[in-house]
């Protein structure tokens, strides 16, 4: 065993959920890019909130209610830290990626876009980066154009400068795909819209947990994240924007806190972010984030990768010999780019993903099965679904080996 | 036999597996397997029951009575249960089927397959011969 494998071995007893038992075998829990486990630490400070600190935020003149917006602002300024934003007041908190992506298509989409404008989305976006802009599109009379990807699951860079013209206002594009884990290169996708004056949103759902941010660097406008897919709890996101598009953009939901004075001849609102954060916010969720965000900062990205590449490239070469094996490509693995979060989708011949899936299951294996979201990528394909493992930092190269002897039996029968 | 009968029967021969869900899977796909094939002419748009993942075709005939149905599933484990659905239901009168208490699929430990999973077909096709029968039923009343 290396260093980094006994490292990750201790690291993982952090994740209590994962010491049990599924169908009467130790669960292997490869469903990470569906939501991350949470470390007991991250659920400890869930339930001290509440136990210790529980208290509306922003307003009342008492202790607990100090403690309790103090806590809830000091994640917001580890956000910043964590994504490199210039400002804390950048990062809003939102329910997650879907609604920091509705929020962007919905104030900025419905005040910047006119009739004939092109907004660009790429082929392999989640519905939840498709349907917002349709949405609005259609309101304003918009365009929507669509990247197209090569088969291995790259992004066609030469068809997306192509599509950019001074007509395209904005490009929104995931920055690794959930169903088939290529990171694309979103520098040069945020530099060459920025040269035709169009404005990015990046969908980094995915990306948070893998791939180190650095917003400023990266010259992003947008960028939306999910707690819960970062070993924080469910219901959080984060939306980030550069100060002048957010003050540019009318709030989005109207309520308490989003206000600066309320009469009926007229309300004027706060600022940001509390223009975007209309009512008493997911407070707990938010506090204990804080805690996820330092756990990942203190294993640190690039040891994350390093390791999780090491689940990928097992399970890969795995496949390969199986199949070398079987004399027939039995296993088709979907998504091949170079460069890769730890993702893998696949399909078996003969097999559909929903057997296969629940097969697993008996197993104590959790993947996902099905189109993932990803409807317009699986007719890409001209497939119905395919099952996808995805891996985490406390998945162990043996679970991968027993993930690999249960697909030999299923492809085998 | 009676639908009651039938449930008990099925659940007997699960009750083999005890906690093994593999071997369960394996046993539900080799049922699934001795369905009799379904005539094509009949899998079509108008005689599917979409789930989210898996579909089933759903035949229904009424003859003498009783209900008869010919299915078919595009996965294997769900092709199974559909078998042991028609094994309770095929060949029974509408009423029969509509006092129904089916509680074989939580018995044998497949509950997930029912309920509020829109992932499946097989929960909607227990939806649809019970709609089968009450409108036969309806009609037979009218």
């Amino acid at each position: 065993m290396t260093t980094a494998q006994k490292d990750f071995s201790v690291i993982r007893e952090e994740f209590p959920i994962l010491n049990q038992k599924v169908n009467g075998h130790p669960l292997i829990y490869f469903d990470n890019a569906a939501t991350t486990q949470k470390p007991a630490i991250v659920i400890k400070n869930l339930g001290a909130y509440y136990l210790i600190n529980n208290s509306n935020i922003h307003r009342g003149a008492h202790t607990l209610a100090d403690r309790a917006t103090g806590m809830f602002e000091a994640t917001r300024k580890a956000v910043q830290a964590f994504i490199n934003a210039p400002e804390a007041e950048e990062c809003i908190f939102t329910k997650g990626v879907t609604e920091g992506i509705n929020l962007v298509a919905q104030t900025w989409g419905r005040k910047f876009l006119q009739e004939g404008d092109e907004v660009i989305i790429t082929y392999m976006e989640h519905h939840s980066n498709i349907v917002p802009w349709q949405m609005i599109c259609e309101e304003k009379g918009a365009i929507l154009k669509v990247v197209p990807i090569f088969e291995n699951g790259e992004l066609d860079l030469e068809a997306y400068k192509n599509l950019l013209s001074a007509r395209t206002k904005l490009v929104s594009c995931v920055w690794a795909s959930n169903a088939l884990g290529t990171i694309n290169p979103i520098k040069e996708i945020i530099d060459l819209a920025h040269q035709n004056e169009a404005v990015v949103l990046i969908d980094g759902a995915q990306a948070g947990s893998h791939i180190p941010i650095d917003v400023q660097a990266m010259d992003m406008d947008f960028l939306v994240l999910s707690g819960h897919k970062l070993y924080g709890p469910t219901g959080l996101g984060v939306l980030y924007g550069k100060r002048a598009l957010l003050e540019a953009m009318p709030p989005y939901q109207g309520g308490g806190e989003m206000i600066r004075e309320v009469s009926f001849s007229g309300t004027t609102y706060n600022d940001i972010p509390f223009k975007f954060e209309a009512g008493t916010p997911n407070i707990a969720d938010v506090i204990a984030f804080k805690y996820a965000l330092e756990f990942v900062n203190q294993i640190g990205k690039e040891t994350i990768i390093e390791f999780e590449n090491s689940l990928l490239n097992r399970f890969v070469a795995g496949i390969d010999s199986l199949n070398t094996k079987f004399g027939s490509n039995r296993i088709k693995l979907i998504g091949t780019a170079a460069n890769k979060v730890a993702v893998q989708s696949f399909t078996i011949e003969g097999k559909h993903h929903f057997d296969i899936g629940m097969m697993l299951d008996a197993k104590g294996i959790a993947v996902r099965t099905g189109h993932h979201c990803t409807q317009p990528l699986m007719d890409f394909y001209k497939i119905e679904g395919t099952v996808r493992a995805s891996f985490a930092f406390y998945n162990t190269l043996k679970e991968v080996d027993v993930l690999l002897e249960a697909l030999e039996k299923i492809a085998s029968r | 036999m009676t639908t009651t009968e039938i449930q008990d029967e099925i659940i007997d021969d699960f009750s083999l597996f005890d906690e093994d869900m593999e071997s369960k899977l394996f046993y539900l796909m080799d049922l699934g397997k001795k369905l009799p094939a379904m005539p094509s002419e009949h899998q079509t748009e108008n005689y599917i029951v979409k789930g989210c993942q898996s579909k089933v075709w759903l035949f229904p005939v009424f003859e003498d009575g009783k209900l008869f149905f010919e299915a078919d599933s595009n996965t294997e484990i769900t092709k199974g249960l559909v078998s042991l659905l028609i094994k309770v239901w095929s060949g029974k009168t509408p009423e029969e089927i509509m006092a129904t208490d089916l509680y074989f699929i939580e018995k044998i430990g497949m509950s997930r397959m029912i309920g509020s999973q829109r992932s499946n077909g097989f929960s909607s096709m227990i939806k649809q011969i019970k709609m089968y029968a009450f409108a036969l039923l309806s009609k037979e009343n009218n």
